[in-house]
């Protein structure tokens, strides 16, 4: 189950022809799958296309009637291999992953697949995750359609172009004979906005068609020496043929006059920061019709250089507008330019910055730098002498704390890393690699757990330097996700096999929690179309893991802690694993606050944990935060002038994971926490006994209260 | 080969792009409050576009959400896809420190920008995380939105949401709407909550009350609340006229105390009786008025002001008695389940985390006893083995209860316990330390005074405290009889305050000993 449902969603995709759809950029994409009689569809989930994993998903029965097989691939690799399909088959299907992580994973199979070539259309949707918001380190994915000769698109964002963008992947797929990568942006994922639907389409082919006629052609296979006429077969056919449909389909646009002395070259990605640019220098009006002649790639890669350089024609100076580093689009018209015996000036990364995003400010100052370096004839006078200076605004920069991300409320993380910073207190300080996942976050303060991270599944390979083993044991962390992605083999099986002297911790959070809660082998949920249930403990025997702990409350600190301290202290020498589960809480709030209140108004006996301090104990020290982090445990400054600091206070958005009070025993922290359980719909008996008892304590109290002084308002 | 170029005009359709961008908390129900605003909109006749970054770097951290729309023409308008510098019309910030994010970040400009935010804070955890007051100012931060905004909307919208039941985006939508900034009617608002059809009744509550507010405020003259109420009054105890007789006496001596220092000493005697009794609270005068005797008018009454404060917090030390006392109080109960929210239909358990440790046990001992008990490490680590582990009691309970209850009596014999002896001897030596300084520098007295602070938590975190605690008076005594000494004195307190080992601290000291 995943953390979002699209279940209303998906009837989006059975809209027909001229229709409206209204919705994000990534919903459209799926819809535009099915337009173009997608085969089979497939893919890794991750930001920015999790969405895309998570439509399909719920639109099984629509994929049903049309024919259409969805996979939910154990990885990137996995996803490309399945393109394999196409090889043989005139059948389209595309999968999805993000770039550029998942484009490393997939690039083995990627390599097979351009080397094979592809019969049937095969569109690869690659949600770019460069810039603000980005979870990943920041490379470009346009370097590996370059090495494995598979074509890059990188239509305008929005929601018709990106739509249009995918029928021309597909044929330009079928037409080259190569695999199209369509390259999404991380905003652009997630753009609304509306485009006009056409009906679904069968596909002409299916893959069961494909099952009942097998092909096979050995031509294809990427073995010598056909893998020779493979690499021939790409420079001199599939590359031309490519070249020739982009240009005579006309891929690529151009916009605004024809004659100019300057022109600006851009990626189709950043067509609308182009055209804000424009309009806020007066050189675009409000439908994007620009003053400047505009060559706009929709396919970055081939370039076409006849297209450019008939672009470049009578202009002066052009500008190259492209995002990332290096600059390949540059380097690539350089060289074009070069070769034709051009003039012309070509500007791009000596104005614009080399790394980074092209922001609103970035685009604005690169452009009308641009502009007042080669024309400043188009920049308005304003522009060209500002006159009026602002007052200055404060410097906020020493004020505004950072603000990383980090475990939501009640994660069932956290106590698993409380329980290691505790472990480190008592046994020192060790070497520890972090994994993809929610469970890196704990790299950062409050716990500084985790130093390394090497790839989704490989935080326990990251330490196969010190498998020998030495005077402390070196710990890795992994994720479930991360642990059926590659960690099994690349990173358990591995350190069987190399009699690996070290800790692994598997955080087992019931899903693929980071990229969105879907279901991985070992999710404790019936999934209808997917088999679930494999216990992680069953596979890590199975590879020959001796030692396996399993602990199925991660809040149980005490015992977290005990476990890891056995780990790390026992006698025995090879992979020692701990399994810890508890459910991802954004999803168990999400599956079981609904059925609570249901139960509430339907009269059953339902308690509602929270947790609270007691101000007047809290003495303000803060060292129940250096073990939690968690954002409904924060602090609030007490009227009292006698406190200097301010107290722990857990506000209503506490879901009464129990951390706090588990912490406050196993790090022998303070006493002033509570845990309140507010009973909704009591039996009778529970009120009899609650009754009794506060009469009884009731009597107590008044009997003390009349011996001393009580100051109300009880200033402590 | 040079085309000739005419410049056009500019655009001026462009002027009616409207820019909305919304710097939230992941978790704040941004994207919900997004989807709300572009309803309104396309309902209204309006190309809209918005985007969002949704994914795991948004887990609880900084995220923004961004939306441009401009009426209906017959070509689609050209949309930004992010916020640019100084381009922005309508910010609107899910939290106080996230309205200083767009200040810096350049989204809240004079010449344009209408700045609707929460003044409510969710702290990041380098704020929480430290020892000390680590709570950045959101002072600052309103002073800068004072100059950067040409409008501002600033109150506390969190609380609104949590007071009718829903999140910040029913709030913050109410503010929106009730600002003006967008030109779309209230009902356009309400429609677009009911269409989302989930919890529309809390949400348009919320909504209805910050509508109200924000509408309200004068252009540019909204300011947050000061919900901050006055000193608090000076509570009156109650207990039997006996015990009342005699509390009158002893205020009376504090009423005769130099009046800048007779608030705190008021509420420093409170504190102490109601930790002990009033006998206690006559020692703490004791103590203070031998404070009072060597201040004088010139110095303000600093030291004695510093001392009612830093005495109360050491007298009134965290022991098990204490802390079983205030579990036990009749108006706790109340309290937590006004907190909880709970009803005379529901029923409240109560369940407390204790942890005692063999130190805190004996510490309940006969001071003699226990001395000689704590000289034996095998006795220590015995008791800790047997009586040393985590409890959790059932205090609604009767059982549970009564061992509390009976805990917090042990205050009547606690004068004679092991604990109190070693606190007693402790502040001792620490106000004989602060007033032999007084004679010779007045400041370093005030700032031996001060390190007290240092003291506080439980079990490791008071032995951390404690040590932190020697290491600056040890480190004051290096650099007593110099002229920046009190200086010095301040920076070690504070260094030390900074992180949990001391860490700081230890560079402070290094710091001292290269000079000396």
């Amino acid at each position: 189950m995943a953390e979002r449902s699209f279940a209303k969603e998906v009837q989006k995709l059975r809209l027909g022809e001229g229709e409206t759809f209204t919705g994000e950029g990534i919903l459209a994409i799926t819809k535009a799958l099915l337009e173009c009689g997608v085969g089979y569809v497939g893919g890794y989930q991750g930001a920015p296309i999790s969405h895309l994993m998570d439509v399909l998903a719920d639109a099984q029965d629509i994929l049903a009637e049309l024919g259409v097989r969805f996979e939910a691939n154990a990885s990137e690799a996995a996803a490309t291999a399945m393109l394999a399909a196409s090889v043989h088959y005139p059948i389209r299907g595309a999968v999805t992953y993000k770039g550029p992580v998942g484009v490393n994973v997939g690039s083995d199979a990627l390599a097979n697949l351009a080397s094979s070539g592809v019969n049937g259309g095969a569109l690869i949707i690659v949600g770019e995750d460069y810039g603000e918001g980005s979870s990943i380190m920041q490379e470009r994915s346009h370097a590996f359609a370059m090495k494995s000769q598979v074509w890059l698109m990188d239509p305008r964002p929005s929601l018709p172009t990106i739509v249009r963008g995918v029928e021309q992947g597909f044929e330009l797929s079928e037409a080259s004979n190569t695999p199209v990568m369509l390259m999404v942006r991380i905003r652009s994922c997630h753009v609304t906005g509306t485009f006009t639907t056409r009906d679904n389409r069968r596909p002409e082919m299916t893959v069961a068609d494909a099952l009942a006629n097998p092909s096979s052609d050995f031509n294809r296979v990427v073995l010598p020496p056909m893998s020779f006429v493979q690499e021939q077969d790409k420079v001199k056919n599939r590359w031309p043929a490519a070249m020739k449909f982009i240009k005579e389909q006309g891929l690529n646009e151009r916009f605004g006059p024809r004659q100019a002395p300057v022109g600006i070259v851009l990626q189709g990605g950043m067509y609308n920061g182009v055209i804000r640019a424009l309009q806020r220098l007066g050189l675009a009006d409000l439908s994007g019709d620009s003053q400047i002649p505009l060559y706009v790639l929709n396919v970055t890669y081939p370039l076409v250089p006849d297209e450019f350089l008939s672009f470049c024609e009578g202009k002066e100076a052009v500008l190259v507008v492209e995002e990332g580093q290096p600059e390949f689009i540059e380097q690539a018209f350089a060289a074009m330019l070069y070769k034709a015996g051009a003039r012309i000036a070509l500007h791009g990364k000596d104005i614009f910055p080399m790394a980074g995003e092209y922001t609103g400010q970035v685009m604005l100052d690169g452009i009308e730098g641009f502009l007042r370096a080669v024309a400043p004839a188009y920049l308005p006078a304003q522009r060209l002498a500002p006159n009026s200076e602002n007052a200055p605004i404060p410097d906020l920069s020493k004020t505004v704390p950072i603000r990383p991300p980090g475990f939501c409320t009640g994660c069932p993380e956290r106590p698993i890393f409380a329980a290691l910073k505790l472990a480190q207190g008592e046994l020192g300080k060790h070497q520890i690699t972090g994994d993809i996942g929610c469970h890196l976050f704990a790299c950062l303060p409050p716990f500084e757990i985790g130093g390394a991270t090497m790839g989704y599944g490989l935080g326990p390979a990251a330490n196969a330097a010190f498998d020998g083993g030495g005077e402390r044991r070196p710990i890795s962390i992994i994720g479930d996700g991360g642990f059926w992605h590659n960690g099994l083999s690349s990173s358990i099986g591995n350190a069987v096999f190399n009699k690996s002297d070290s800790l692994t911790v598997i955080v087992d959070n019931y899903y693929s929690a980071a990229t969105g809660g879907q279901d991985v082998l070992s999710s404790r949920a019936d999934n209808a179309t997917k088999s679930t249930k494999h216990p992680i403990t069953a596979a890590l025997k199975g590879v020959g893991v001796e030692w396996v702990r399993q602990i199925d409350r991660t809040y149980d600190v005490p015992k977290m802690l005990a476990t890891i301290r056995e780990a790390l202290t026992t006698d025995y020498k090879g992979p020692k694993v701990i399994v810890a589960s508890s459910e991802c809480m954004l999803n168990r709030q999400r599956r079981e606050r609904p059925q609570r209140n249901q139960a509430i108004r339907e009269g059953r006996r339902v308690e509602a944990p929270r947790f609270g301090v007691d101000e007047a104990i809290c003495t303000g020290d803060h060292a129940c935060m250096r073990l939690s982090g968690c954002p409904s445990l924060s602090l609030k400054v007490l009227d009292d002038p006698l406190r200097d600091d301010p107290i722990a206070s857990i506000d209503t958005s506490c879901v009464g994971c129990g951390n706090c009070g588990e912490v406050a025993d196993a790090a022998v922290l303070c006493p002033s926490f509570y845990r309140a359980d507010v009973v909704h719909n009591p039996s009778e008996r529970d009120r009899k006994r609650a009754r009794f008892a506060a009469r009884v304590i009731g009597w107590l109290q008044s009997r003390r209260a009349a011996r001393r002084l009580t100051f109300t308002g009880e200033t402590a | 080969m040079n085309a000739p170029f005419a410049k056009q005009p500019p655009d001026p359709r462009l002027g009616g792009i409207l820019k909305l961008a919304i710097m939230a908390v992941g978790g704040q129900g941004g994207g919900v409050l997004t989807g709300w605003v572009e309803t309104v909109a396309r309902a209204n006749g309006y190309a809209v576009q918005a985007t969002s970054v949704a994914g795991v770097a948004q887990r609880t951290g900084a995220t923004i959400y961004y939306i441009e729309m401009a009426p209906e023409t017959e070509h689609p308008p050209v949309f930004s896809l992010l916020p640019a510098a100084g381009d922005v019309d309508v910010l609107v910030a899910a939290e106080m420190m996230e309205a200083g994010r767009a200040i810096m970040r350049g989204f809240v400009t004079p010449d344009r920008t209408t700045l609707i935010a929460s003044s409510h804070r969710a702290l990041a955890v380098s704020e929480k995380i430290v020892p000390g007051h680590g709570i950045a100012s959101a002072d600052e931060v309103m002073a800068a939105i004072e100059v950067a905004a040409q409008r501002h909307v600033v109150f506390d919208m969190d609380h609104i949401a949590v007071e009718n039941g829903t999140v910040i985006s029913a709030s913050l939508l109410g503010a929106i709407a009730g600002s003006g900034a967008l030109p779309f009617g209230r009902d356009a608002f309400e429609e677009a909550i009911r269409g989302s059809g989930r919890g529309v009744e809390a949400s348009l509550a919320a909504f209805a009350k910050s509508f109200e507010i924000a509408a309200a405020r004068d252009e540019g003259t909204g300011s947050p609340d000061v919900s901050a109420p006055g000193p608090r009054a000076a509570a009156a105890p109650a207990g039997p006229a006996r015990l009342l007789a005699k509390w009158q006496k002893v205020m009376a001596r504090v009423a005769a105390l130099p009046a800048p220092a007779r608030d705190m000493a008021g509420a420093g005697l409170r504190k102490v009786v109601d930790f002990q009794d009033l006998a206690y609270g006559r020692e703490y005068l004791d103590r203070l008025e031998k404070v009072v005797a060597q201040d004088s008018e010139q110095r303000a009454w600093v030291l004695t002001r510093e001392a009612a404060k830093y005495i109360a917090n050491a007298m009134a030390y965290d022991d098990i008695i204490r802390v079983a006392d205030l579990k036990t109080r009749p108006d706790r109960f109340r309290r937590i389940a006004q907190e909880m929210r709970a009803t005379d239909a529901n029923l409240l358990h109560l369940t407390e985390f204790f942890h005692p440790r063999a130190a805190e046990l004996v510490g309940l001992l006969p001071a003699r006893i226990g001395a000689a008990v704590q000289a034996r490490p095998g006795w220590m680590a015995w008791i800790d083995r047997h009586f040393g582990k985590g409890r959790r009691m059932r205090s609604d309970r009767l059982w549970p209860f009564l061992q509390l209850h009976l805990l917090g009596g042990l205050r009547r014999w606690r004068r004679g316990n092991l604990r109190h002896r070693e606190e007693r001897a402790h502040i001792e030596g620490w106000f004989v330390t602060a007033m032999g300084r007084v004679a010779r520098d007045y400041d370093l007295a005030v700032e031996t005074i001060r390190a007290r602070r240092l003291i506080k938590g439980y079990s490791d975190t008071h032995a951390r405290g404690l040590s932190k605690y020697d290491r600056v008076m040890e480190g004051i005594t290096l650099v007593e009889g110099r002229p920046d000494a009190a200086d010095w004195a301040r920076r070690l307190r504070e260094a030390a305050m900074q992180d949990e080992k001391g860490e700081q601290l230890d560079g402070a000291l290094a710091t001292i000993r290269s000079f000396l």
